[in-house]
């Protein structure tokens, strides 16, 4: 995979097919970039788990923190590590190591070294993207924010029963 | 890996931010005449609020209609996002406001549109902003005028009225050295002609109400963003790059990437300041956009030949146009604008300051008037309308001395544009 422009039909397969998010590094702080994400994706329908060993045992947005991947006793698709650049090779041996399908560093997150490594392990990798803000971009949402999608459509965007200020990524929307 | 086929420049002006109306299924972009839009419930309005949800609210901020043309214009530039105001005035006073804070510089290109050194001269000085000149055709004057007080460079892709093609790369570089970012006007020349982005522009503005609408029937200004600045790396621009105490301490550039100065200026600028385009403004500069590279061809083919026939004329001193063979531009217009020098010109008359007013009296398809880039061929005398506030230093230097007159060629049959220029000529 060239990590430096991912094709939006691969994104938009990994934000389709994969439903349940380990978050390592998600914070109990509102104003944090990784609380609005997490907040944002459960309201999409993702499970996400918060992972941060300094909040281990309480609860971010109603669900139990843990300390490590390793602890989390339910199969994981995505791990989405919001930590800095050199901390996401360990975490992604571990993410290798507890079965995860994709490995999503955050924007700013890249880590060349660890997506070798989980690729080869048989991963997908997404590298310097936030899932937020890609499900809002494929599915038009951030559209209403002047976002360039870099996508064109003459399709109807697809809406969750919630209505027209609510869209729903689909495989074969576009 | 597959690869995805990047859409064309004509394919993107027609579709880039529109898919069919999501409640009703209407093709054309709807005009959604609305100031407020219902929440689902307290929770939706709480999460939209604090920014953690996409979606409407009031159209102060976003508006659907708006925000197709945002979309449009952003896809056209190749930035991350855009923001539609009211004006391109609107527009400039958002980019320095999320930009500067009281006490702070920033260096212009002189030789600007004539509303533009006003702005920057006066209204900005109120806010405690201050600019510093340079000149566009020389770069290192961009670099002598730095100081640590400097947040910005701001220049004019193609500069108004003067014809200058400005090398736009040079100046890029000095910002870069500088750490500031460049900001492009880029309203003359359109991203049909030029795109800022490629040659180092961080954040353009556009006039709407030019090319873009192009058909002289409304008023609006755009900003976008281009993703290329750095903000936490410089943390000069607090706006950006410290938690903001009007959204509970979330910090711009952190939440929202590489698209957050024109998140910013919605959100802060936008909201604070207000000034919001219509629906119906922003759904005919969007209709307008869906042919600007037809309209701009043809602009700028004209344009050549009007030029062409003026420089032969025995009544005209000289024609400052950057497409004609000879003009000390032409070499910068090929780098920068290869299909087109754009079509607004100026030219000067022999019999001066007289000689100007006679000639915008007894044009009869011309229309005399402050506005450029319509479908209908305009003339203005700068030096007794636009740049009338101006002093005669700073109107000379602006390339709108008293034997100046401007021309934004229209879409009209070239013969007929010329023949009203002869018979107008015959009576100067």
């Amino acid at each position: 995979m060239n990590h430096d422009s991912y094709p939006d039909a691969y994104i938009r397969h990994i934000l389709v097919h994969h439903r349940i998010i380990a978050m390592v590094g998600a914070s109990a702080n509102p104003s944090r970039p990784s609380y609005y994400a997490m907040k944002y994706l459960k309201q999409k329908g993702f499970r996400v788990i918060p992972v941060n060993p300094g909040q281990e045992g309480k609860e971010i947005l109603g669900e139990k923190v843990y300390a490590s991947l390793g602890d989390i006793r339910e199969p994981i698709d995505i791990v989405d590590i919001f930590r800095a650049s050199d901390s996401a090779l360990p975490i992604t041996e571990e993410a290798i190591k507890i079965g995860a399908r994709v490995v999503w560093m955050q924007l700013g997150v890249r880590n060349d070294e660890a997506a070798k490594l989980a690729e080869e392990a048989g991963l997908k990798v997404v590298m310097n993207r936030c899932p937020k803000i890609e499900y809002g971009r494929l599915s038009g949402e951030l559209g209403w924010a002047g976002v360039n999608s870099r996508r064109i459509s003459t399709k109807r965007p697809v809406l969750d029963r919630k209505g027209v200020q609510h869209r729903l990524l689909r495989e074969d929307a576009d | 890996m597959t690869t995805e086929r990047k859409p064309g420049f004509n394919t993107l002006a027609i579709h880039a931010g529109a898919q069919p109306d999501p409640a009703t299924g209407a093709r054309a972009t709807p005009i959604y005449q609305t100031t407020s839009f219902v929440f689902d419930d307290v929770e939706h309005a709480a999460a939209l609020f604090n920014l953690e949800v996409f979606g409407n609210i009031y159209s102060r901020i976003m508006n659907p209609t708006q925000a197709v043309l945002e979309e449009r214009i952003a896809a056209l530039e190749g930035g991350t996002a855009g923001l539609a105001v009211a004006s391109g005035h609107a527009a400039q006073a958002l980019v320095f406001h999320v930009l500067l804070d009281p006490g702070d510089e920033f260096i212009a290109a002189r030789q600007l549109y004539g509303g533009s050194i006003n702005q920057f001269t006066h209204s900005f000085k109120k806010f405690d902003w201050h600019v510093r000149w340079a000149d566009t055709t020389d770069a290192a004057s961009f670099r002598a005028a730095l100081t640590p007080k400097t947040k910005a460079i701001f220049i004019e892709s193609i500069a108004n009225p003067g014809g200058i093609i400005t090398d736009i790369a040079a100046i890029s570089a000095v910002a870069k050295e500088a750490g500031v970012p460049l900001i492009v006007d880029n309203t003359l020349a359109t991203p049909y002609l030029t795109r800022p982005i490629e040659h180092g522009a961080d954040i353009i503005v556009h006039s709407l109400t030019k090319f873009l609408g192009g058909h002289g029937n409304s008023i609006g200004g755009a900003i976008v963003d281009c993703g290329t600045f750095d903000w936490l790396k410089s943390k000069r621009y607090p706006t950006m790059s410290s938690p903001s105490p009007s959204y509970h301490g979330i910090t711009f550039a952190e939440t929202f990437g590489n698209f957050a100065f024109a998140i910013a200026a919605r959100v802060f600028s936008l909201r604070d300041l207000g000034p919001a385009i219509s629906p119906f403004n922003a759904f005919l500069i969007l209709t307008g956009i869906e042919t600007l590279p037809l309209r701009m061809q043809r602009h700028c083919d004209n344009t050549l030949a009007v030029a062409k026939w003026l420089s032969k004329h025995p009544k005209v001193a000289w024609v400052n146009y950057a497409g004609l063979p000879g003009n000390e531009f032409r070499a910068l217009a090929e780098r920068y604008c290869p299909k087109g020098a754009g079509a607004v010109f100026t030219f000067g008359l022999k019999g001066g300051y007289e000689a100007g007013i006679a000639l915008v009296s007894n044009v009869k398809l011309f229309s005399h008037l402050a506005n450029i880039g319509d479908t209908k061929s305009l003339i203005i005398h700068p030096a007794s309308t636009t740049h009338r506030q101006l002093t005669d230093e700073q109107r000379t230097r602006a390339g709108a001395g008293a034997e100046v007159v401007r021309l934004s060629v229209g879409l009209e049959d070239v013969d007929d544009i010329i023949a009203d220029l002869d018979q107008a000529l015959a009576a100067v």
